[in-house]
């Protein structure tokens, strides 16, 4: 895969601040809250007075509905009164980082300088006021339409059914087992424990991860995230308007998003392989940089096996050999060869929606990490995605 | 058990409805062959506007499934088999489904199944049990 552009647009941006807001099961606090104290933290972060901030980005957009989308770019607008030179919010990019992507096309054309780019879920409160589950697809009242009519009449409403199924393709094929598989969220947990503000933080054990409750073949209670309400803040920045902030700015080295394959969850021809595969490709060939060079890794993992699968993509190993990497937990590990989501990733901390991720790696790369800290962190990969969504970021300290 | 039924179309009719006399029809190109699923009224390959449904065997192989366990309805009955076939004269459609009239812990990957129509209001969703011979 060769770059057609000359230039590597993204190292135009950089991420100056980031923030989150309280995160918790049940705040009972509304999106818009929670993202005004996201944003706040992220600009002081940075340095930034909010007067500063000209620019808003978000995922999935406003769509009013409290749980998945509870808070739009323009209700963050009204709540802090903001000059916006720019602003977009919208689901139909390469996954959750797509706000991301947009904003650094934003400041690289010069529609911004600072951009507060969110993501925001009150998941749990949503799921504790009403009878039903908010990331249920094709569930609620009325016939189903669009992509979701081909899945919901048979009652695969969660993505834990159609991931179970990827996975479940993988361990036919590469003999991956559940002890390898659940190394994921024990290192998670494991993480976790470090992590001040990380949901569950008690240990876990493989006998507790080979006896939970099965939700959907392969997967039991802990291979799945846990909802939460919380918003996490990241302010992409115009490298040249970041020279004089609080902090040497995080540097974008290459962003990774294709759309190569079917887009469909159950269409792709190789259904042991994601969007990932592509995103992971095409950030790779828009850097020098190789697998060998990366500290620490950031991995969606709303399901332990889309971690997996990232890591696969990103070439840490090569293809079908998972297992044997994941055998043990050390690899991935805090003090391993690619320690993996070191602030317990969402099967831990909570499903911050890929937001979580990025927020750490940047946490790293600017040595703040505390307990979990990865000595001398110099370049990280966060990425977001299941499924035909995919998108990654390879991201370098200054 | 309870499903969401989808909401007829043009374009989606003859999927959801072929079932009334128990044959599966999927869209196919009449100019370059290519089955298009899920249905269009035009070709992405070589863009004819002739697509039409066209009847197969029902025959299929499991690519993938899962077995789910989560109520994630309080009238649903579980465990429930969810999976993916792949049409053995469409090549390259595949179908999310139910497997049905057979032990769960039968079901397995590669195996061979054949369409059965469950009538649904007006539509006829399409499962698929063990292929007999």
């Amino acid at each position: 895969m060769s770059v057609a552009t000359t230039e590597i647009g993204e190292r135009r941006a950089v991420i100056s601040g980031v923030g989150q807001s309280e995160i918790g099961r049940r705040l009972f606090r509304s999106g818009t809250d929670l993202t005004v104290e996201a944003a706040l933290r992220a600009a002081e972060d940075a340095g930034l007075d909010r007067r500063a901030i000209d620019g808003v980005s978000t995922w999935p957009g406003g769509q009013g509905v409290e749980g998945m989308s509870p808070t739009g770019a323009t209700d963050l607008k009204e709540a802090l009164r903001l000059d916006l030179r720019w602003w977009s919010g919208g689901s139909e990019t390469a996954g959750q980082y797509g706000a991301v992507f947009n904003a650094i096309a934003a400041v690289g054309a010069g529609f911004a300088n600072h951009v507060v780019c969110f993501r925001t879920v009150t998941e749990a409160t949503a799921s504790a006021q009403m009878t039903g589950h908010t990331s249920l697809v094709g569930a609620g009242p009325g016939r189903v339409t669009g992509s979701a009519q081909w899945i919901a009449p048979f009652n695969a409403f969660s993505a834990a059914n159609w991931i179970g199924m990827f996975a479940q393709r993988y361990m036919h094929d590469f003999g991956l087992t559940r002890e390898q598989l659940g190394q994921i969220p024990l290192a998670c947990r494991r993480h976790a424990a470090l992590n001040p503000v990380a949901i569950y933080r008690e240990p876990l054990t493989l006998d507790d991860y080979l006896a939970a409750r099965m939700i959907s073949t392969p997967f039991c209670l802990y291979d799945c995230d846990v909802p939460v309400d919380g918003s996490t803040a990241v302010i992409v920045s115009r490298a040249d308007a970041a020279a004089d902030l609080r902090k040497p700015p995080v540097r974008i080295e290459a962003a990774g998003m294709r759309l190569t394959e079917r887009f469909s969850w159950d269409q792709r021809a190789d259904l042991t392989t994601m969007a990932a595969t592509d995103a992971a490709a095409s950030m790779w060939a828009r850097t020098d940089l190789r697998p060998a060079d990366v500290d620490v890794v950031e991995l969606y993992d709303g399901f332990s096996f889309i971690a997996l699968c990232w890591l696969e993509a990103l070439g840490f190993f090569p293809k079908g050999e998972a297992g044997s990497f994941l055998e043990g937990g050390d690899n991935i590990s805090l003090g391993g060869v690619l320690p993996l989501n070191t602030h317990g990733g969402q099967l831990s901390a909570g499903r911050l929606h890929g937001y979580g991720f990025l927020h750490e790696a940047c946490r790293q790369l600017w040595g703040e990490a505390g307990e979990r800290q990865v000595p001398d962190a110099q370049v990280a990969v966060a990425a977001a995605g299941g499924g035909p969504l995919g998108g990654c970021l390879l991201l370098t300290r200054s | 058990m309870s499903r969401p039924v989808p909401l007829l179309s043009a374009v989606n009719e003859p999927f959801w409805t072929a079932g009334a006399d128990g044959v599966l029809r999927i869209r196919r190109c009449l100019d370059c062959g290519l089955w298009v699923h899920p249905p269009e009224l035009r070709c992405p390959n070589c863009l004819s506007r002739r697509v039409e449904p066209e009847a197969v065997s029902g025959r299929a192989e499991v690519l993938t499934f899962t077995v789910n366990h989560q109520p994630w309805q309080s009238e649903l009955v579980v465990p429930y088999v969810i999976a993916i076939v792949e049409l053995v004269d469409a090549p390259g459609v595949r179908l999310t489904t139910n497997i049905v009239n057979c032990p769960i812990g039968s079901v397995h990957i590669g195996m061979a199944v054949q369409v059965v129509f469950e009538p649904l209001d007006n539509v006829f969703l399409p499962l698929f049990e063990p292929a007999v011979g």
